[in-house]
């Protein structure tokens, strides 16, 4: 069965042409942009904080459906969480959150949003989870 | 089908059986390899040539009386010889043996670049250039304060040989350094008319072959360049296998690139003289295997015969690009007349390369997406990204129609009309 013909898939298109939250945040308190050169892929994220909590966040960027789903879902999953809470996401939790299959090939358009969100809030430049 | 094949006798599908590679699938579908312009498949003969030098005579070159030594010397100088005979050149001697086309390049830089470049000289390249003709560049810049030139090209892709006609009044310019076909539009250049140009001059000629070789007919003596860059592995070789062709003359007078063992004739605590050509330039143990390797390539392509490679690939971009024209959205990059190889660049408006590319893998059919180490071209054309579709000796009809298929999917999922 092809992936791109499946419903889940369906759900990640949704996310790429109507991105949540997308845009950018006059007063972030945090913005950072970090592209992935292999392919050109770019995503930028602001974040506003609030007694150690994400009050908003947007993102911009450019790039594959998987990358820019990816995240638009990861500003859905963010907002609200306390930055601690944040920290502790993982891989896992953003590949469950796309609710497809993601081949090796393509791990690193699905995590580049994590890995941006990471390095902004706490200048923590590895790729999430990587050995 | 069958009366639609450009050579009498050149049966893609025939040659797919030489290659094992074709045996496998991909997603449970047949393989459709595509991406032939970032490296291609190797037939059974290239893949025995490098086992049986393993399991029947391996041994080092140059340096010992045995039997087996003998056997690789010789082996592995034949395959020098195959080459300079591939290329035209006057002699083996003038055939350097190296990693890849990079290597070549930046053998050129270093041994050439080094020591002939001065601040303010000039060297002319083009804004096609792969990456691994523009960054040794950067570094000599860098090092020696030199200036480069990039020769435009028009919406097409092709080269404006106004411009480069200009630039080669330039009294500084030492060197133009350009590629003899475009690996994201496919664009011949035409290397003779400007390499004459270059020469009458005075200037020094470093010709990129890495997508020509693998192509076109190629004789360096009626293209009259100093130096000519190849790549192994594009041309049915095994990776690591490549070679520079250079003028004798340029060899003789040039320093070593690097140094060691095998390059040298006698060595003393106070200095070295260097060994005969071409072993001057192959410093260390050098990878013999991948040398006999390529001349096997080399055999199954002057068997299969240069002009028929381009006559058969000529007329499958024919064939594609009249099947990809009508697909909804598409947008094909590339000139529409004159000498191209079959390279087909393209992009959908509302589907990224990468999506695209992921898509046609479901199908089997294997290409390339993303920036094809060619950045100052993609910016020059505004392009981004690319999907790429290269084709070589086995691809035939029914692949593009794979391929067209797939692409009709792409087209249904997003939506595009
Ligand atoms: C035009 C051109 N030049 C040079 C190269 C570099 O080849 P290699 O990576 O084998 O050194 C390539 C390979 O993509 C190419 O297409």
């Amino acid at each position: 069965m092809s992936l791109y013909e499946s419903e889940a898939y369906e759900y990640l298109l949704d996310h790429y042409e109507n991105p949540r939250n997308y845009g950018t945040l006059e007063d972030a308190d945090i913005s950072y942009e970090e592209g992935n050169p292999s392919c050109g892929d770019v995503i930028r994220i602001d974040v506003r904080t609030q007694e150690g909590r994400i009050t908003d966040i947007r993102f911009s960027g450019k790039g594959c459906v998987i990358s820019q789903a990816s995240a638009s879902i990861l500003t859905e999953l963010v907002k609200g969480k306390t930055l601690e809470e944040v920290k502790q996401m993982t891989k896992d939790d953003v590949l469950q959150a796309l609710g497809i299959p993601i081949s090796a090939m393509r791990l690193k358009c699905a995590l580049l949003g994590l890995k941006v969100l990471k390095a902004g809030l706490y200048g923590i430049h590895r790729w999430p989870d990587e050995e | 089908m069958q009366e639609t094949r450009p050579a009498v006798g050149f049966d893609p599908r025939v040659l797919r059986a030489d290659f094992p590679i074709f045996q496998r699938e991909v997603h449970g579908r047949r393989l459709v390899y595509l991406d032939n312009a970032a490296t291609s498949q190797r037939p059974q003969a290239v893949i025995d040539a490098v086992r049986q030098f393993y399991e029947c005579f391996n041994a080092n070159i140059h340096r010992a009386v045995h039997t087996l030594s003998h056997e690789a010397t010789v082996a592995y100088e034949e395959a020098h010889k195959k080459v300079a005979r591939f290329v035209g050149a006057r002699s083996w001697r003038e055939i350097v043996f190296v990693r890849n086309a990079t290597e070549a390049m930046n053998l050129v830089a270093y041994a050439w670049g080094l020591w002939n470049l001065r601040e303010g000289d000039e060297v002319v390249l083009t804004i096609m250039e792969h990456h691994s003709n523009i960054v040794p560049w950067h570094f000599l810049r860098k090092l020696r304060g030199i200036c480069l030139h990039f020769v435009d090209v028009d919406d097409q892709g092709r080269l404006r040989l106004d411009q480069y006609y200009e630039l080669l009044e330039r009294p500084r310019v030492r060197l133009v350094a350009f590629t003899m076909a475009s690996n994201v539009l496919g664009t011949v250049n035409p290397v003779q008319e400007m390499v004459r140009a270059a020469r009458e001059r005075g200037i020094v000629t470093l010709v990129d072959a890495a997508q020509g070789a693998p192509h076109l007919p190629i004789d360096v003596q009626a293209l009259g360049c100093d130096f000519l860059a190849v790549s192994g592995h594009k041309m049915l070789g095994p990776t690591g296998s490549g070679f520079l062709y250079a003028r004798e003359e340029m060899l003789q007078t040039m320093e070593p690139f690097l140094y060691g063992g095998d390059m040298i004739s006698r060595v003393t605590t106070e200095g070295a003289e260097w060994n005969e050509l071409p072993w001057k330039y192959e410093a260390g143990t050098p990878h013999i295997a991948g040398g006999i390797g390529l001349g096997a390539a080399v055999d199954y392509l002057m068997n299969l015969g240069m002009d028929r490679v381009y006559a058969h690939e000529r007329h499958l971009l024919a064939y594609a690009l009249e099947r990809l024209r009508p697909i909804p959205g598409i947008r094909l990059y590339g000139p529409e007349e004159g000498p191209r190889l079959g390279v087909i660049s393209f992009t959908f408006e509302k589907a990224h390369p990468h999506d695209v590319a992921h898509i046609l893998d479901e199908h089997g059919v294997a290409v390339r997406s993303g920036h094809h180490c060619a950045q100052p071209l993609m910016h020059r054309l505004g392009m981004d990204n690319t999907v790429r579709a290269s084709f070589y000796i086995y691809n035939d009809e029914e692949d593009v129609d794979v391929l067209v298929e797939a692409l009709y999917k792409v087209v249904r999922i997003f939506k595009i009309r």
